[in-house]
């Protein structure tokens, strides 16, 4: 594939003494859909966040579509086409649904210096028909499922037109119909040119998903490669079966 | 478009009230009436901290007094500015102050951040107290001028008058803020700072803003003070019922939206000056308190919140 869009070197992270990521190396290419899977706290989510500004990692440097990251704030990452979804939703509680999108409307699309503006009521109708909540536009999030939560953050986060969208179990809790309406959007959205990292205990959906697979244990990557020769590696299996 | 309406429906409204204060033709009327004018302009800047980005301020009292202090000042040193000036002297001195409280608390969320607030207030009434210049413990006085300088009628009537000017910039500029770009990221910011900053949102840029602006205001309310009450002292200006009365207004009003504040302050301050008048002054801070309890417990988004649904 083509150029690096993301860059990660030597990266590191530690909740006090505890070491959460240790020395993770990881390039993605322009336009790759990339699986990241791991056990249960083995620092997915924590490196996401180190990636997007969530958090500060303490060792090794993040480079984005050229620009070096460290010490960026993270409203700065996103505007450069950085989004992730929370694995666990955060919503604007007090806002409707069509705000919730609004805001990185407003804030990050409508601010990269690349393209006009677009209209946001506009925009805001597409994202929410796109997840199949535009019914439920004007609601507030209290009063959606937990399924429909995701879907909201999941939209929210493209509403930042981002080139790189990172979700962080965004099928956790899905019915089988409801992870292949996602699938479908999220290689829909690929085939538009974003390029998307998918963390997922789903292996199904992973495997129909990942072009690429990456596994983390207990902070380290521990394989790297083609999705079928991954999961046969006897470190991984045994990572995810117990040795 | 929608703004400039309301400005003219404001200033409409506004006029009206002064004509209804002049047929009347009682100076209490007025003296009692900026008060109330008065804590609509506070409610409403405290709101877009408090309400709006969700950082409650007890430094209240601190904002304001500054804003009367820079009057005093100016008062002293060039007695010939116009009260306006002095009060746009009082929101620079006050809104930076605000811009430099929260450039240094701002990191801090929740109690912690109105605890900061509430030490703030503690440490500028110290400084005030030992500072001469202004009175120190002693206080200040300052000869109100007999006249309005700019109609016929006393200077209570002009006080009156600029403070309704004030308040219908504040409250227009706190509708404007609802429903502008910078008021859905204060909102963001409110329901969850770290989903704002992914949602593109500088969140430490446009809380300084919020500061600033809510500061500002408060210090431009303060700003006539010293020439309403003539007598000035850090006690009396630093009055722990100012941040009592300007939390408690947004609280019973509703603190989501631009209405909560101004109809709290009208409801409670009008309340508050008829309790004054007829039983005492320290019934008008214990109706705050129970009011208070009452709305925290039985409708917490206030009366404009009982309204929506
Ligand atoms: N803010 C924090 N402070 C202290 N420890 C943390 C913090 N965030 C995460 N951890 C710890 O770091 C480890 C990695 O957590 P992380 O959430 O990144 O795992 P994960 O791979 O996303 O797991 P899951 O699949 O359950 O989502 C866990 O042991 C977790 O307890
Ligand atoms: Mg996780």
């Amino acid at each position: 594939m083509s150029n690096p869009l993301l860059t990660v070197a030597g990266l590191g992270k530690r909740f006090g003494g505890f070491t959460a990521l240790t020395d993770v190396n990881l390039i993605v290419a322009e336009g790759e859909r990339l699986g990241l899977i791991g056990p249960n706290g083995s620092g997915k989510s924590t490196l996401v966040n180190c990636l997007c500004g969530t958090l500060r990692n303490d060792m090794g440097k993040v480079t984005f579509d050229g620009h070096a990251l460290n010490g960026m704030s993270a409203h700065r990452r996103t505007r450069l086409g950085m989004a992730r979804s929370f694995q666990l939703p955060r919503p604007f509680t007090t806002l409707t649904l069509a705000e919730n999108i609004r805001v990185p409307i407003l804030y990050a699309a409508n601010v990269k210096t690349s393209g006009q503006a677009i209209d946001p009521r506009q925009r805001c109708e597409a994202l929410l028909d796109m997840v199949g909540l535009l019914p439920k536009a004007d609601l507030k999030p209290a009063d959606l499922t937990q399924i429909e939560m995701r879907k909201l953050e999941l939209a929210r986060a493209m509403a930042s037109d981002p080139r790189l969208l990172i979700a962080d179990e965004a099928m956790a809790g899905l019915s089988h119909q409801e992870v292949d309406e996602i699938l479908e959007l999220l290689i829909k959205l690929n085939g538009q040119g974003v390029t998307i990292i998918m963390i997922e205990h789903i292996m199904r959906a992973v495997l129909a998903f990942s072009q690429r697979l990456v596994v983390l244990v207990a902070g380290r990557k521990i394989a790297d490669g083609v999705p079928q020769d991954i999961i046969r590696q006897p470190d991984v299996v045994a990572a995810y079966l117990g040795s | 478009m929608r703004n400039a309406y309301f400005i003219l429906a404001a200033l409409a409204v506004a006029a009206v009230t002064f004509a209804v204060a002049r047929s009347i033709d009682n100076a209490y009327v007025f003296f009692a009436g900026y008060v109330v004018l008065q804590y609509i302009v506070l409610a409403t800047a405290w709101n877009i901290l408090g309400g709006f980005c969700g950082y409650v301020n007890f430094g209240i009292a601190a904002f304001f007094a500054l804003g009367a202090y820079t009057t005093v000042v100016l008062h002293k040193t060039m007695p010939f500015l116009p009260l306006p000036a002095m009060m746009l002297a009082g929101g620079v001195v006050s809104g930076l102050i605000g811009l430099g409280m929260g450039y240094l608390t701002l990191r801090l969320r929740g109690t912690f951040f109105s605890i900061a607030t509430l030490a703030m207030a503690v440490v500028a009434q110290t400084m005030i107290t030992n500072w001469n210049f202004v009175g120190g413990s002693r206080g200040a006085y300052i000869i109100r001028p007999a006249d309005s300088p700019i109609f016929s009628g006393d200077y209570i009537q002009y006080l009156f008058v600029v403070m309704l000017a004030l308040s219908v910039i504040s409250v227009s500029l706190a509708r404007a803020i609802q429903f502008s770009r910078l008021g859905f990221g204060f909102s963001a910011i409110r329901d969850d700072e770290g989903a704002a900053e992914a949602s593109g949102v500088p969140t430490l840029k446009l809380k300084l803003i919020a500061t600033a602006l809510s500061g500002g205001l408060m210090g431009m309310a303060g700003a006539p003070l010293p020439y309403y009450v003539t007598y000035l002292d850090p006690a009396s200006g630093f009055s722990l019922s100012y941040a009592v009365n300007t939390i408690a207004m947004p609280l019973i009003g509703g603190t989501a939206t631009w209405l909560g504040p101004l109809i709290g302050a009208i409801l409670l301050g009008t309340l508050q000056q008829v309790a004054t008048v007829t039983i005492s002054s320290a019934l008008s801070l214990l109706l705050v308190g129970v009011l208070l309890v009452t709305f925290v417990i039985a409708a917490p988004k206030g009366i404009v919140g009982w309204f929506k649904k």
